[in-house]
């Protein structure tokens, strides 16, 4: 009886990732409702009950994939894909105004170079204090703390070692988790209210996960604008850290 | 008909993705630059120009707009399939780094976006 039920599950994969978002999220806007009186949005807390359900499912699979490790929620790992996120990313810019980014065009830009320039400073210091000396590790984590593929694109580029590449991914992931959490709670200090600053904070962020997940759970009508320059910022990362950053390491750091 | 705003959603999609894997090759990098925006770049261009060769009915903008209102379920399970527990127990280098980066990150908001605001102001002062 049960074996049965099972194999319909996990025949039907797709469709029961809808069933468990649709409970997810009825779940956590009750728990908004009821626990914080609608303060913190419904969509912020669905967004963190997904988080700490992928954190016990990989606690208990040992697999990468969060929740979509266990065999009858396959289908979460396809609906929370990158094909379907960028899918319904580009279809949030059906109600984008282009004067908006037309306007912001230019600071939009600024901020993904300085988004990536920051990070990796910030990544390959936080690496130096903890005693990674040689310029390759330094580059590499300080590249992870771009994004989660931008370390490994640079540490392999590079030939740094399996473990500091490692490394370099558990940099992006803490990354794409806290702006996923964070996003809401400071984008009221930090001005996140207009299409101007929402593609401002997407360039500096660069996680599109992290973009796309902080932005949901703050003002879903901001999404295309911090998606828009999110985009950007892997290339962009990619192209600069193993390259441009990694001289300039170098030229500091000579071993 | 609401298949002809999904077919035009994937065919930005593709699009996007193709010219984007193609910006990567030119540059020399391993990875698809930008183009999830180059795809909501041409959407927004056929959205603001439709209606003067051809109209995006009413009925086809609910294909585009069903998906755009799927974006937060998508979202949530794009949070479930997270590698949460190798970020956690990734060790202090990589907690230390990211935490960081995103901190200071946010920081730098309201600085560029002030910024942002001299550089509209001065373009629209000098039109």
């Amino acid at each position: 009886m049960l074996e049965l039920f099972v194999a319909v599950l996990e025949r039907h994969s797709l469709i029961v990732a809808f069933l468990f978002v649709g409970v997810v999220t009825w779940l956590s806007y009750l728990a908004s409702n009821v626990m914080t009186k609608g303060r913190v949005h419904g969509s912020a807390v669905a967004i963190i009950a997904g988080l700490v359900l992928a954190y016990f499912a990989g606690m208990f699979t040992g697999g990468q994939r969060g929740v979509a490790d266990i065999s009858i929620l396959a289908g979460v790992g396809v609906l929370g894909g990158a094909m379907f996120r960028d899918f319904a990313i580009v279809a949030t810019a059906f109600g984008a105004e282009l004067d908006a980014l037309k306007r912001s065009g230019l600071v939009g830009a600024l901020s993904i170079v300085l988004g990536v320039v920051l990070s990796f400073i910030v990544g390959g210091a936080v690496a130096l204090a903890f005693g990674y000396t040689d310029s390759v590790s330094i580059s590499t984590i300080g590249a992870g703390a771009a994004t989660y593929i931008v370390g490994p694109v640079t540490g392999s580029a590079l030939g740094a070692s399996s473990e500091v590449i490692a490394l370099s991914v558990g940099a992006g992931l803490i990354k794409s988790v806290l702006v996923m959490i964070g996003t809401p709670f400071v984008a009221p200090l930090i001005g996140l209210n207009n299409p101007q600053s929402a593609m401002i904070y997407g360039g500096l962020m660069g996680t599109t996960s992290g973009v796309a997940g902080g932005l949901a759970a703050t003002d879903p009508k901001l999404v295309p604008y911090g998606a828009m320059t999110a985009t950007f910022y892997t290339g962009v990362g990619c192209l600069l850290a193993p390259s441009v950053l990694f001289l300039l390491v170098q030229a500091v750091n000579p071993t | 008909m609401i298949v002809y705003g999904v077919a035009l959603l994937s065919a930005c999609l593709l699009s996007g993705a193709f010219l984007g894997d193609l910006l990567g090759e030119m540059l020399g990098v391993q990875a698809n630059v930008g183009g999830v925006g180059i795809a909501m770049l041409l959407l927004i261009l056929l959205h603001h120009y439709s209606g003067r060769q051809f109209a995006l009915g009413a009925e086809t903008a609910k294909g585009i707009t069903f998906w755009s209102a799927m974006y937060i379920p998508i979202v949530i399970a794009m949070a479930a399939k997270q590698n949460v527990y190798a970020a956690v127990t990734s060790g202090w280098v990589a907690v230390l780094a990211g935490v960081l980066a995103v901190v200071l990150s946010f920081a730098m908001v309201p600085v560029l976006s002030r910024m942002g605001n001299k550089i509209s102001g001065e373009t629209e002062g000098g039109s």
